[in-house]
């Protein structure tokens, strides 16, 4: 029986090619539009080199203050100072390690008289820890180099090669930023420009900075990375986080401080949807705008489907009503269009994956996100498919209904 | 044991006609629109014996499509009772109906009615598919039926590939392939010309002689009538014969 309704399924996208092709477009483009989208916010918020510690960290990357005023209030956003996170966080007994390190900023180098705009990055010893980079020659300073404000430096793989050329060490040799000399004490694996937290050219101790890191006002440069001995340990660290900021007096200018500890998803949440709010997290709103906009976006094909599917029981009104009369039962033909669809989706499914792996392997080969791989994944590939069940069922059921009530003796007559 | 009536022709005589096949009761068909109400079949009573061969005739629009529709079940009356081999049908759910004219029926249409995106294989098998039968048994079963209408080399091909009374053979084929005790033919020659019609006839005759299926055939063709045993002319959708 399935592979009769195959070949029908086959043979009427054949007989109408055009239509064939506006619903295998539609399905293909949208599913195709979701999948890619899918691969960035995938390779945006899942555990990727060297953040492989995401499920078990927790992120402060926001620090607001605000004071109310009798026309509104008055905000000041921004990271947290180093003095801020360091001396807060310190007092956290659950987390196992807290990373601190700077955002990366622009700064440049020069080879050969050549301009070289490289990102920098400040961090404290922790970092090396928390986040698992890997070391391609040498290490990362430690606790007594950036206590001493030694000028030593970590580079990427990428610096390495476009400061010093093909060379098989750098250890121990200077490289200059700023107008400052820096001893190389290790070289990592490239980090992809996506991982906020991690990407970066050259790694600094917080000593060298320019910046004062003593400086107690709470609003600065740095974020922070707060490891959990695991997973479950996340909600009793937030809950310890947040019951230490409710004791921290945002001074006689101010009327609240706003920090949180957040998984790394809803360090964007917060911002995007949260509201600035102290509670909100902003992540539910998170979830249900962004089911809208798959559902919406999915929607137009399928009600194009619908669309086509009508239209065309008419045309084959003379089949319906033959198989009517030989001994089809309204259900058997209703299942026979639902299938019908089903294949006709899956086949836009199977075109939008090749179409996506197309897409995907074009951007990352164009270098358009610097030393990053965006692939599509198991996950994605399950939901497209769950996605085309779906689609294929609800574009079914509308024109199969209108079809099984058409009366076999009508349907002859059409023709 | 019931008479036949109007067999007019006795060169084909009647393969032992006995019980009751087909009963129809006081029929009226009625078709109403907002503005109209038209009565295409008024109070038609008949009785179709096991084994027989009944034309229907009459000018068009009389209401012998109309007829055979509803001992089709594929039309509900609007009055009357439907019996078909002492079954009422009347109160047969939509699964039921289906089931029971894929066991009970086949169907011939003038326009055949095949479907062109499949084989003709693929087209013979058709009512195979509502029963619970293996793909190597239907394909068995088609295959067999498509030698009795001596198509058996036109198998792989589509139907716009094959001519006319070709497709009409497949149509029979395909009505005959589940062994129905009843085959009801709409016009069977009527796109046919007579050659083809002729050989049209003899299968359904043939069929009818040799297997002992009921067949009741619409036709417009005086000569085709004279060879079944019994025929019926209608008039404005009143029996008039």
């Amino acid at each position: 029986m399935l592979k009769n309704y195959f070949k029908i399924a086959i043979a009427v996208l054949k007989r109408r090619k055009f239509f064939t092709f506006i619903s295998l477009f539609g399905i293909s483009f949208s599913l195709t539009v979701l999948i890619v989208l899918t691969a960035f916010i995938d390779n945006g918020i899942s555990a990727n080199y060297p953040d492989t510690n995401r499920d078990r960290s927790l992120y402060i990357n926001f620090v607001g203050l605000r004071k109310q005023l009798p026309n509104g209030s008055s905000n000041w956003n921004g990271s947290g100072s180093y003095y801020f996170l360091h001396h807060y966080t310190s007092m956290l007994k659950t987390p196992v390690k807290v990373a601190i390190s700077s955002n990366t900023s622009a700064t440049n180098t020069y080879v050969n008289n050549k301009k070289l705009v490289i990102g920098v990055k400040y961090t404290n010893d922790s970092y090396w820890d928390v986040l698992n980079y890997v070391f391609l020659e040498g290490k990362a300073f430690n606790i007594q180099q950036i206590e001493n404000g030694d000028h030593v430096a970590v580079i990427s793989e990428d610096l390495k090669n476009s400061y010093f050329g093909d060379v098989p060490s750098v250890v121990g040799k200077y490289i200059e930023a700023d107008n400052v000399q820096y001893r190389i004490s290790g070289v990592v694996k490239n980090v992809g420009v996506t991982n906020l937290y991690a990407s970066a050219d050259l790694y600094l101790p917080y000593t060298v900075s320019k910046g004062n890191y003593k400086d107690e006002s709470f609003i600065g440069s740095y974020n922070a990375i707060l490891l959990a001995n695991s997973k479950a340990d996340l909600p009793k660290i937030k809950r310890e986080y947040d019951q230490l900021v409710s004791r921290i007096s945002p001074g006689k200018d101010w009327d609240q401080l706003i920090v949180h500890a957040d998984s790394y998803l809803e360090t964007f949440t917060r911002q995007l949807f949260g509201g600035g709010t102290q509670r909100n997290s902003g992540f539910a709103t998170f979830v249900w705008v962004t089911t809208a906009f798959a559902l919406l976006f999915l929607l137009l094909p399928t009600l194009n489907l619908v669309n086509i599917n009508t239209s065309r029981i008419m045309e084959r009104s003379s089949e319906i009503g033959v198989r009517k009369a030989f001994g089809a039962s309204s259900k058997t033909l209703v299942l026979q269009f639902i299938v019908e669809n089903i294949i006709l989706t899956f086949l836009g499914g199977f075109i939008s994956l090749v179409l996506s792996y197309i897409i995907l392997q074009i951007i990352n080969n164009s270098n358009f996100l610097q030393n990053t791989a965006l692939t599509i994944n198991a996950t994605v590939v399950v939901y497209a498919f769950i996605t085309c069940l779906v689609f294929g069922f609800i574009s079914g059921v509308y024109p199969a209904w209108r079809m099984s009530r058409l009366q076999a003796v009508d349907a002859l007559k059409k023709v | 044991m019931i008479p036949l009536q109007n067999t007019e022709n006795s060169n084909y005589p009647a393969s032992s006609p006995s019980s009751t096949m087909i009963r129809l009761k006081n029929i009226e068909k009625v078709y109403r629109t907002d503005t109209v109400e038209t009565l295409a079949l008024n109070n038609i009573s008949i009785n179709i014996l096991k084994g027989e061969f009944l034309s229907i005739m009459g000018p068009s629009g009389c209401g012998k499509s109309t007829l055979l529709n509803i001992m089709g079940l594929l039309d509900a009356p609007t009055k009357g009772e439907v019996k078909i081999d002492e079954q009422k049908t009347g109160q047969l759910s939509d699964s039921l109906l289906a089931a029971f004219r894929n066991k009970k029926l086949g169907f011939i249409f003038q326009s055949y009615h095949l479907i062109n995106d499949l084989r003709v294989l693929d087209n013979v098998e058709l009512p195979l598919l509502y029963r619970k039968l293996s793909a190597k048994e239907r394909r068995r079963l088609a295959t067999e039926a498509l030698g009795k209408v001596g198509l058996s080399n036109r198998m792989k091909h589509f139907p716009t590939q094959l001519s006319g009374g070709q497709k009409q053979r497949v149509a029979i084929a395909r009505a005959i392939v589940g062994r129905p005790e009843i085959i009801l033919a709409d016009e069977p020659t009527g796109n046919l010309d007579s050659a083809m019609g002729s050989e049209i006839m003899d299968i359904l005759l043939n069929l009818n002689q040799t297997e002992g299926t009921t067949i009741v055939m619409v036709t417009h063709d005086e000569n085709m009538a004279q060879k079944t045993h019994q025929l019926i002319r209608l008039f404005d959708g009143s029996q008039v014969q």
